[in-house]
């Protein structure tokens, strides 16, 4: 039970973000008309590529004899940066036309 | 003074993000969005790099840091380059699937930097060195990161037809199993000794990934928009674990943004197709469609002429093009644009009547014909086009199959039925293009083709609207 408490009231900060973030994400998807919805998902998966940040945490903190890590994480700071700039590079190929098209009208 | 300018490069990275998500949801801002968020998100990597401090000591492994990041970027600046529109979903999953595997091999090395630096105490317990709550967000990043990383590869390759659906009897309890002994893995893993720890924890791992595997293998094609949905929050939450981590509120607020949007477009998906989100976790649709009836309501189907089909598209007042995965495949989104063009210079009416799930994920076909440059307010939603079908005169079924399946509205044993379908036997006249009689994703016949007013066109979407077009351009 104490430690259940304590974690609250340590990482109280985060669980807040957490709550108004889920929030937040319903209610701003919520609205997206369904035309947007692959880029949208697309947008959002590059979004989640914030992974990214742990990676360059991880890769920097690795000790520089710990082979296993640095290898690990050089992967993983590769993976991530795949998943952020593909992410976005595809969204944005994918609303160019929606973009062209809109001058169009 | 380093740590207050990295918090506000957080601080702008979420902004960021929440903004993108915002304008992503409206066409007009949608390319200004991603760019916002985009930008946001070097900001906050840019400050990781040069401004992040653990204990007073900055970051090492500068080299190594940035060869990874040179890598990922041009890899994924070319791929995502390069990929054709009709790829599109397939990119989407396998940049997630990346993603994925970023969050579990985050989780992985913090596992092993926690079990060196105590190793010389190999008799500690690994719950005498670490909090619940810290050895939570570690596994579950690992658990969740895995699952997300293999499933989202075995889409990948589902979707771009390297293998086929795979599934036995009783699979979605072996999965449940799998899941199970993933957990009780976990569980083990934190109450064992250091000198044994490593091996419940990649068992663990191991665990997670062949869940991953079978999650996603029994699954039909019909169902993958809503597995690449469900796996994209998956991958959101694994991210935000590193937020817990960390206790980074960038990655805590992008991966929990994505997390819950993720799981609303899921729902909103599952939804669309009738399909309660449980059957598609447990992976049972694949195995019930392929075990449904394949019922009986053969009778004889006509098929029509290329050149009376263009006849009665070229004299008719209204056209209504329904547009499905075999279009997307055929790469027929120009050519039927132009046919488009050619009927209206006919003085032909046209329009495109869009099913939410047409083609392989929401709005693929709308990203499809924008490319081919079809006007934004000739593409119909399923409600506009359901009430304009009455005033139609001939609907052409490009590729289309379950979505106009009349079964969903009066077969109740039909797995698709209460699937809103777009009604295009209220029409005067429908013709369907297909390469064959086959059944389409779902595994089941279509009565629709069945019918007096139905006539059938075989052939290869692009071929046939060519061969369409020329005979179109003689009368």
């Amino acid at each position: 039970m104490n430690v259940i408490l304590s974690f609250f009231t340590e990482n109280l900060e985060l669980i807040y973000i957490v709550i108004l973030s889920i929030f937040l994400g319903i209610e701003v998807i919520g609205r997206v008309p369904s035309v947007l919805h692959t880029p949208l998902m697309s947008g959002a998966n590059a979004i989640h590529g914030v992974v990214i940040i742990g990676a360059i945490i991880v890769m920097g903190k690795a000790q520089t004899d710990n082979y296993l890590a640095l290898v690990l994480g050089f992967l993983a700071v590769v993976l991530g940066t795949l998943n952020v700039v593909g992410g976005f590079v595809v969204t944005d190929r994918m609303l160019e036309m929606f973009k062209a098209k809109k001058k169009k009208l | 003074m380093n740590f207050s300018i990295l918090a506000i490069c957080y601080l702008i990275g979420s902004v960021t993000f929440i903004l993108g998500l915002k304008m992503l949801s409206n066409p007009v801002t949608a390319r200004r969005g991603n760019l916002i968020a985009a930008s946001g998100m070097l900001v906050a990597i840019v400050g990781t790099i040069f401004l992040y401090e653990d204990e007073g000591s900055r970051l090492g492994n500068y080299v190594w840091i940035f060869g990874g990041l040179v890598i990922g970027s041009v890899i994924g600046a070319v791929s995502a380059r390069k990929v054709k529109m009709t790829a599109m979903p397939e990119m989407v999953s396998l940049f997630n699937g990346t993603g994925g595997a970023c969050a579990a091999l985050i989780s992985i090395v913090e596992f092993n930097h926690m079990y060196r630096e105590h190793s010389q105490n190999a008799s500690l317990i690994f719950s005498d060195l670490m909090l619940p709550a810290h050895y939570l967000t570690i596994i579950a990043g690992a658990i969740i990161g895995s699952i997300s990383f293999a499933g989202s590869i075995i889409a990948w390759a589902k979707l771009s037809g390297k293998i086929n659906d795979f599934s036995f009897k009783g699979q979605h309890i072996i999965n449940l199993v799998i899941l199970a002994l993933a957990f009780a893995a976990a569980v083990i893993t934190y109450n064992t000794s250091l000198q044994a720890v490593n091996i419940p924890f990649f068992v663990t791992v191991g665990l997670a990934l062949l869940y991953g595997v079978f999650f996603v293998l029994p699954i039909g094609g019909a169902d993958m928009p809503v597995v690449i949905s469900l796996l994209n929050s998956f991958t959101g939450v694994a991210a935000a674990c590193g937020g817990f981590l960390y206790h980074n509120q960038v990655m805590l607020t992008g991966g929990i943004l994505v997390g819950a949007a993720g799981t609303l477009l899921t729902i909103l998906m599952c939804k669309a197709m009738n399909r309660s989100l449980k059957n598609v976790l447990i992976g049972s649709f694949g195995g019930s469609s392929k075990s449904a009836q394949v019922t009986g309501t053969q009778g004889a189907y006509k098929e029509i002429s290329l050149s009376d089909a263009a006849m009665i598209m070229s004299y008719a007042h209204k056209v209504m093009i329904v547009p499905g995965y075999g279009l997307a495949v055929a790469q027929a989104q120009h050519t039927c644009h132009e046919l488009e063009k050619v009927l209206t210079d006919k003085g032909v009416e046209v329009k495109y009547a869009i099913h939410p799930v047409a083609g392989r994920m929401p709005g693929h076909m709308n990203v499809l014909l924008a490319e081919a440059d079809v006007s934004y307010e000739k593409l119909l939603e399923m409600e506009q086009a359901n009430d304009e079908f009455k005033t139609t005169d001939v609907v052409l079924i490009l590729g289309a199959n379950d979505v106009v399946n009349p079964a969903a509205k009066n077969d109740p044993a039909s797995p698709i039925y209460g699937m809103p379908i777009l009604e295009v036997e209220l029409a005067k006249n429908v013709i369907v293009n297909k390469r064959s009689m086959k059944p389409g994703y779902a595994g089941i016949e279509n009565a629709l083709f069945f019918q007096p007013k139905t006539s059938m066109l075989f052939g290869d979407a692009k071929k046939v609207l060519q061969d369409l077009l020329a005979e179109m351009k003689n009368l």
